[in-house]
């Protein structure tokens, strides 16, 4: 028994995260801003970055094959399993990287990149190094369809491990906010119940992390209960978002209800990921299938 | 990440699963399969019944070491130790405050003395030790305690009073804090004592607690004399004066995690799942709100299991963690609540008349409270884990 991660697992962590700080700063994630806002400003507005900064963050991650992650090494990728994966996706989640990191990653990559037969005849490095967009009517069942419920099972525990990263990121967020702001003459960090409510964040925090390395553990070794483990993991790491949000919503005050400051880009990222690939309820449904109930 | 257990660990859960199957039936039968209560008088004199089949057996503290009646057990067979004891349907540990709160103190604190004479003679359920800590003016505000120890010719002479005192009308000896330095305030000039509860001027009154049992005691000193001699190697856990900082020193040890391991609330989800299974098929497809409920609660002790997973991990790698058993103790005792209160609703009003999901539930609702509310806990959390500032 250890429940820990490998001394590479964790460098792959650290490098993933050091490239995400410098190259992925809110101001890209700001850039990638598809849709005017209220006051009729264009695309990206209140970006201090270029679309050049946006689509260099893809790059970086494919160069340090981050893209090829779960792909084995004799078809180029890394080599990685999925434990690797759910470290990498939280930190992708942490700074709200504005590509589709878990679909490339869990799903299109891993299906390109299987050498069974029958498979696309697209490789899986075009896709996820120039980024070109799938047909939608691209086969990704292998034989049996067996690799299509895999995949959709990857793909959930991808969307859970940003959604843990995003938790730590709105909860750091909101404690360095409650620490500087001042009202009534000291830090509003020091109320009792701005507290609780970071003490609740954080809890669920605690526990959700580890149900999405569990369920990272269990599709890494195809543990006959993995369906069930990343379902389990998918509603906590769901709902923990979605409090964790609440939370540092709340703590924040007004600052955080503007487009100017940065949370809102967590928070609506946290919104979407909570109801891809299964949202709370249909996890839980699926947990309680397998347990009988 | 490997979350297998060692072949070596498989069979250590198989012995432990064996001789309580064994046992527990023996033991049951042999009180009419039904034992009251560990917090009646009765019961717990019953308990301590068990409590020594347990000790003989050798598995009454599988952590602690061999001289003392333990196994010198891994904190992974611990763990695996509890979720048998609960999977098996095990019953309360009327021994617990001194085997999970004062022993793992001994280890740290005690002479050779103090620890060959307490922890065997605690183990079996020969002393039987509660905890007095808590006053009537100080619960979470602990260090605001105000009874007193003063050093006289040959020992220490004891006033005031302790309170919520866990099983203390059946209980021989109690440790608790005393202030030993009338002019030091707060968590200073307070030590830990070891206090035989049979000496002149002790007296202990029982009292009902919520649920009907007397499990609850208040403990008076009246200038009772607690000679020095009254324990080998002394009545003193540690420095005079350094209590507050002996007793702090309980909240997580080597020797066992927590005070409420996951097996425990397992086991609850377990039976749980098989309650609402028991329910016909029509009750069960008009309650799909309830089924969720029943399925997160399943969930959340599966969390905690999985976090103390990775917690021992850390420990065992010289990792220990730190403030935050604070967020395990607010995990643990919130579900505990909503398994029952689930339970509850599953079962239907007829089980709020009698039976053990009433009794839990009763019994669940204190979690909260003791061992530190969970508003104390929030602040800690707060302060130590996310570092917001005290004032």
């Amino acid at each position: 028994m250890r429940f820990s991660f490998t001394e590479d697992q964790l460098a792959l962590r650290e490098a993933v995260r050091d490239l995400l700080a410098k190259e992925c700063p809110p101001e890209v994630v700001r850039a990638a801003w598809p849709e005017p806002d209220a006051d009729g400003q264009g695309p990206g507005a209140g970006a201090r970055s270029t679309p050049e900064q946006l689509a260099a963050v893809w790059h970086h991650l494919a160069e340090m094959g981050v893209l090829g992650l779960l792909v084995p090494e004799a078809h180029g990728g890394l080599g990685f399993d999925e434990v690797a994966a759910a470290l990498v996706l939280e930190e992708t989640g942490y700074v709200a990287v504005p590509h589709p990191v878990v679909e490339t990653v869990c799903v299109a990559a891993p299906v390109l990149g299987d050498p069974a037969p029958d498979r696309s005849k697209v490789g899986w490095g075009e896709v996820a190094i120039s980024g070109t967009v799938l047909d939608k009517s691209l086969d990704l069942r292998g034989p049996g369809g067996k690799a299509d419920e895999v995949a959709f099972d990857r793909a959930a525990l991808g969307t859970a491990a940003q959604l843990i990263g995003l938790s730590r990121r709105m909860l750091d967020l909101t404690v360095a906010y409650v620490i500087e702001r001042k009202q009534f003459g000291v830090a509003i960090g020091s109320f009792q119940a701005v507290k609780h409510h970071l003490a609740d964040a954080r809890l669920q925090l605690e526990f959700a992390a580890p149900a999405v390395h569990r369920a990272a553990w269990s599709l890494a070794t195809s543990d006959p209960n993995a369906a069930r483990d990343v379902s389990m993991a998918k509603a906590l790491a769901s709902d923990c978002a979605h409090l964790v949000g609440r939370k540092a919503l709340q703590c924040h005050g007004g600052i955080g209800y503007t487009v100017e400051y940065d949370l809102h880009l967590f928070l609506k990222r946290a919104w979407a990921l909570e109801k891809l690939w299964g949202d709370a309820a249909w996890h839980r449904d699926r947990v309680g299938r397998a347990l009988g109930v | 990440m490997d979350l297998t257990w060692s072949e070596h660990e498989e069979a250590f859960r198989a012995d432990v699963r064996g001789w309580l199957e064994a046992n527990l039936a023996e033991w049951k039968a042999a009180h009419g399969g039904d034992v009251p209560s560990g917090d009646t008088r009765e019961g717990f004199a019953i308990h301590l019944e068990w409590e020594r089949r347990l000790f003989d057996a050798r598995w009454a503290v599988v952590s602690w070491p061999e001289q003392y009646g333990g196994r010198d057990a891994s904190l992974w067979e611990w763990l695996i130790f509890e979720e048998e004891y609960y999977r098996a349907g095990g019953p309360q540990r009327v021994t617990q405050n001194g085997i999970f709160l004062l022993a793992p103190s001994l280890f740290e604190f005690a002479n050779d003395a103090q620890r060959d004479h307490v922890l065997t003679r605690m183990a079996s359920g020969e002393d039987r030790w509660c905890q007095g800590w808590s006053e009537p003016n100080a619960g979470s505000d602990l260090a605001s305690l105000t009874s007193k120890a003063t050093r006289v010719d040959g020992g220490w002479r004891l006033n005031g009073q302790k309170t919520w005192t866990t099983r203390g009308a059946f209980c021989s000896h109690l440790f608790g804090l005393f202030r030993t330095d009338p002019e030091a305030e707060r968590h200073r000039g307070l030590s830990y004592l070891l206090v035989p509860l049979d000496l002149e001027g002790i007296t202990v009154r029982g009292f009902g607690r919520l649920d009907g049992d007397e499990g609850f005691a208040e403990v008076f000193f009246d200038d009772a004399f607690l000679p020095d001699d009254a324990l080998p190697g002394g009545v003193v856990l540690g420095e005079v004066g350094a209590g507050w900082s002996v007793a702090m020193s309980t909240t997580s040890s080597e020797r066992g995690l927590t005070l409420r391991s996951p097996g425990r609330f397992l086991a609850t989800a377990r039976r749980l799942i098989e309650g609402w299974q028991a329910l016909p098929e029509s009750e069960r497809a008009e309650r799909g709100d309830l089924r969720h409920r029943v399925i997160q609660a399943w969930m959340e002790a599966e969390a905690y299991q999985l976090q103390t997973l990775q917690t021992v991990t850390g420990t065992v790698e010289g990792r220990p963690a730190g403030a935050e058993s604070s967020l395990v103790k607010l995990w643990w005792s919130e579900l505990d609540v909503s398994l029952h209160e689930t339970a509850l609703d599953v079962l239907g009003p007829a089980a709020l008349l009698d039976g053990p999901w009433a009794k839990g539930y009763e019994f669940s609702l204190s979690g909260p409270i003791y061992a530190g509310t969970n508003e104390v806990q929030r602040n800690v959390v707060a302060e130590r884990v996310l570092g917001l500032p005290r004032k």
